[in-house]
């Protein structure tokens, strides 16, 4: 997959599961996260290792952005997952509960020495942090520039929440600034925001709610628990046919200015600024992500 | 010799003439009249038809050996009543006979294959086997080939005299002493009684078994006193948790879910999903999801069907009763909640298989179809479908309405995953032919949507899709990405004998089913 | 890698094979199989297994696999995992980078 990959929704499968694994690449996700930590009990992390470098090597899914998330920095489980997880290729390895730079530059010097001595090419596979604790968050902008390879940021709001102490709820009141700090940071750092899980898998309403706040806030992604969250996430992150046309028209309008020579450019008797045209950009990129013809 | 879609074909496998598949119907019958077994009578010169054992039914009705006994499968694996009545055959002696149920039998203790192998049964015509009964006669246990065929042609065969039934024993959950019977009342309530009909129009001989004898007129009434010789009632005609349990319940199989939903938006995105337009589902697990995504398809754009076809579900009572269905015509009744409703609901209505699904009639309902669901255990890239045998070769299922429903609708969808564990189910070519594939408009999987290009309304189907932003992809992409998954799997060994012969609806021969060779 | 005792990876759900290997005190390796897609694809299974054992640098071995339904990588990924179970050894995953 390119960095362009859309990232709109990242879904985890059980590394402890073959037939999950094996379902999981026909359903609509963006990002394919093959898991070896939380969804893995402790006796089974050796096999998991096994099961998803094998898939992975040898039943790759074709248009997906494949993600190894791997167990805990201080795990005893880490070197191992990242000798396997970066022998086997995957677009990024996701690590869970990064609280501080200097854990993704150690864990970013640990890959470039596998990567050399598998022969493969520096810098080749990204990183995505999992923001899940008060110091992430609070470290989020140091967390985000940290290394090159560091594309993504991902709200975890269940471990978050535990760490502040504050109650969980659907309105998400009690992760909004959370939310917003990550936020702030990606846009910082120029890598993409991915938001928490809603967890309720039957309330269809509650995610449709909850994912509008996402896009909303700004956020380019979010990830979802079961597949039956995939397409209303992906829905919500595609744009509209109105919104094409419009963004088109903001952009047909700003070349015509350029064209021109005109200072200030206009549109429906409105002025186009600079916002205007990055929003009606970042629209465009995400229809094309999305496959939608223009 | 080969039929028109390639499958090699002896001329005759035992006593059975075969007559190839052509690719158009076999029109001999339409010039023939109808055939029928059925005696006028003048009845009962003992002045009641009431007899006190089964063995007392059999010997009123003179069955001898070498004769055709006939049975319905409105209950399913719940049935109690072919057992009783082949013990109490075997214990009068009777030998030889051609054992005709009008689908897939699975009973057990006793099996099938006892009858077969102490010599009451050495026939079987039905529309699958599977089981023991099913591993036995691919292993070589009968004589005769066995004969499979579709629901539509069953009735077609009787008619036209392939199938000629001398005593019809028909289960009945309610029935008064002079056989007028249902299945829609009673404790052990079926639902419809489709299947019965054809075998009580046509038989020699009628017995209807009911273990629910009620006070005459019966009413509703399915199966008329007109045609029923003998009334027995025993203590059990079946199992009710096994004919049909409660409502039939959403998988949770994400995968399962996903095929469901991709198939509901394709019937959305047809032109022909419109106001009136009509529709079949089924039981499978795809099915019955399919049909509550469907549901919610025709609120959202606020329509209504005329029509749902075939064995039905309580899903579909439940879309009768939110008004949007106008006419559930059951040719069965797949749960608990759908055998009843017959009796309770003024539009849903019981009715007869042959009404369903024998072209052979003047029209039936499938001809009137917009939309039918199909299941499959394999789908090649011609289309083709394999709905009997599984990877290893093994009976499995039967044909059903599948090749009826393929032909007569509209739009035929065949919903299937496109690997189930190790096994491709879309394939180079499938192992048995059960639906000749230009009768099948798609395939959709959880990998992709494909149409047939050489189904009469590809192009339609293609302009629909696209226009609703549906993603098409060919069956052969989707058959390379099963056998990546799974690897090519070596062929399966057979030898020459024939074990079953599978007939089209026209009664031409569209494949057979060797024995397989066993290490 | 030496096998030192029965171990075992893998469960008995679809798409999975529970693979239990053992020391062969009889030297090399034997492989036995139970699958209900044996007919169709016992030689890719076996070398599935066969394969494995050479990568993890296995001679004598026991090898049973309770098969349903899992596809050569799976396969390959149980009998690793459970030849390092019984071999007491961490896998050494720059084995192939030497090979590469």
């Amino acid at each position: 997959m390119g960095k362009d990959a859309l990232k709109r929704t990242s879904l985890y499968a059980s590394g402890a599961s073959p037939v999950n694994l094996l379902q999981a690449r026909f359903y609509n996700e963006d990002c394919l996260v093959y898991d070896l930590e939380d969804s893995v009990p402790l006796a089974e992390k050796d096999a998991a290792r096994h099961l998803v470098y094998n898939l992975i090597k040898y039943q790759r899914p074709a248009g997906k952005y494949v993600i190894v998330r791997v167990n805990g920095i201080y795990s005893e489980y880490i070197d191992e997952d990242l000798e396997a997880a970066v022998r086997c290729r995957p677009d990024a390895i996701r690590i869970p509960k990064v609280e501080y730079a200097k854990e993704v530059k150690r864990i970013d010097e640990r890959i470039s020495e596998i990567e050399e001595a598998a022969g493969i090419e520096h810098g080749s596979i990204e990183l995505w942090c999992n923001i899940e604790s008060y110091l992430g968050v609070l470290n989020a902008q140091e967390i985000a520039t940290a290394s090159e390879r560091v594309v993504a940021l991902a709200l975890g709001a269940e471990d978050f929440t535990a760490s502040m102490r504050s109650t969980r709820t659907k309105a998400g009141a009690e992760i909004f600034y959370a939310r917003n700090a990550v936020l702030m940071a990606c846009r910082f750092a120029g890598v993409e925001a991915v938001d928490a899980v809603f967890s309720d898998i039957n309330d269809v309403e509650g995610l449709k709610n909850d994912v509008a706040l996402t896009k909303n806030l700004g956020f380019d992604g979010k990830t979802v628990v079961h597949p039956r969250q995939i397409d209303v996430v992906n829905a919500a992150f595609t744009p509209s046919a109105k919104e094409i046309r419009y963004a088109k028209r903001v952009l047909e309008a700003v070349e015509e200015g350029k064209r021109e020579h005109k200072g200030a450019v206009t549109l429906d008797g409105g002025m186009i600024d600079k916002p205007m045209e990055l929003r009606a950009r970042t629209t465009l990129a995400q229809a094309k992500a999305a496959g939608i013809e223009m | 010799m080969k039929n028109a879609l390639g499958r090699e074909l002896p001329e005759k496998i035992g006593s059975y003439k075969v007559r190839p598949y052509s690719g158009t119907y076999e029109n001999d019958a339409v010039n023939r009249c109808v055939v029928s077994n059925r005696k006028p009578t003048l009845r009962p010169a003992s002045g009641t038809k009431l007899l006190p054992t089964l063995e007392d039914a059999i010997k009123a009705t003179g069955l001898k050996s070498g004769m055709t006994i006939s049975f319905h499968h409105c209950f399913r694996e719940g049935d109690k009543i072919i057992s009783q009545v082949l013990t109490a055959v075997r214990n009068l002696g009777i030998k030889d006979l051609r054992f005709a149920p009008s689908a897939v039998v699975n009973i057990k203790n006793p099996s099938i294959v006892e009858f077969v192998k102490d010599g009451t049964i050495t026939r079987i015509e039905a529309s699958g086997i599977r089981g023991e009964l099913g591993d036995a006669v691919l292993d070589g246990l009968m004589e005769e080939p066995v004969i499979l065929r579709p629901h539509g042609a069953r009735p077609r065969a009787i008619e036209s005299g392939d199938l000629m039934i001398d005593v019809a024993f028909i289960g009945a959950s309610a029935s008064d002493d002079y056989g007028n019977c249902t299945g829609q009342i009673g404790p052990n309530a079926c639902g419809s009684l489709g299947y019965a009909f054809v075998d009580a129009y046509n038989a020699a001989q009628v017995v209807v078994i009911t273990d629910n004898l009620v006070e005459y007129p019966c009413n509703p009434v399915s199966i008329s006193q007109q045609y029923v010789d003998y009334v027995v009632k025993v203590d059990e005609i079946g199992d009710p948790a096994k004919i049909g349990a409660g409502a039939a319940r959403m998988t949770k199989n994400p995968r399962d879910l996903m095929i469901a939903k991709r198939t509901a938006d394709a019937i959305a995105a047809s032109r022909r999903f419109v106001e009136g337009f009509s529709f079949q589902t089924g039981a499978g697990a795809i099915a019955i999801a399919t049909t509550i995504y469907l549901s919610e398809r025709m609120e959202e754009k606020g329509i209504k069907a005329s029509f749902s076809l075939g064995g039905t579900t309580s899903n579909i009572i439940d879309m009768y009763k939110k008004g949007q269905v106008r006419v559930v015509a059951c040719s069965q009744s797949f749960d608990a909640v759908a055998a009843r409703a017959i009796a309770e609901n003024e539009g849903v209505i019981e009715i007869d298989n042959a009404v369903y699904s024998n072209p052979y009639q003047k029209g039936c309902m499938l001809d009137k179809l917009n939309f039918g669901i199909l299941g499959a255990l394999e789908v090649d890239t011609d289309f083709n479908i394999n709905i009997l045998t599984g990877s290893s070769g093994e009976m499995m299922a039967g044909l059903g309405g599948g090749p009826d429903v393929a032909d007569g609708a509209d739009i035929s969808i065949v919903t299937l995953p496109v690997v189930r564990g190790r096994t491709p189910s879309i394939v180079p070519r499938v192992f048995t032919l059960c639906t000749p594939g230009t009768s099948v408009a798609m395939v959709v999987t959880e990998a992709g949507i494909a149409l047939n290009p050489k189904h009469k309304y590809y192009e339609e189907l293609k302009e629909d899709m696209q226009a609703a932003g549906i993603k098409l992809t060919a069956i052969e992409e989707l058959c390379k990405l099963a056998l990546s998954i799974t690897g090519v799997p070596k062929p399966i060994e057979t030898t020459d004998k024939v074990a079953a012969v599978i007939e089209y609806r026209d009664g031409t021969v569209i494949d057979v089913i060797h024995q397989i060779k066993r290490k | 890698m030496e096998i030192k005792k029965t171990a075992s990876a893998g469960t008995l759900e679809s798409s999975d094979v529970m693979v239990t290997v053992s020391p062969n005190p009889e030297g090399g390796l034997k492989v036995s199989i139970d699958s209900p897609v044996l007919a169709l694809y016992e030689e890719q299974m076996r070398k599935a297994v066969t394969d494995a054992a050479a990568d993890a640098g296995v001679k004598d071995a026991e090898i049973a696999l309770n098969d349903h339904g899992a596809i050569d990588c799976v396969i390959r990924a149980r009998v690793m995992a459970a030849l390092c179970r019984g071999a007491e050894e961490a896998y050494d995953w720059a084995k192939e980078d030497k090979e590469a």
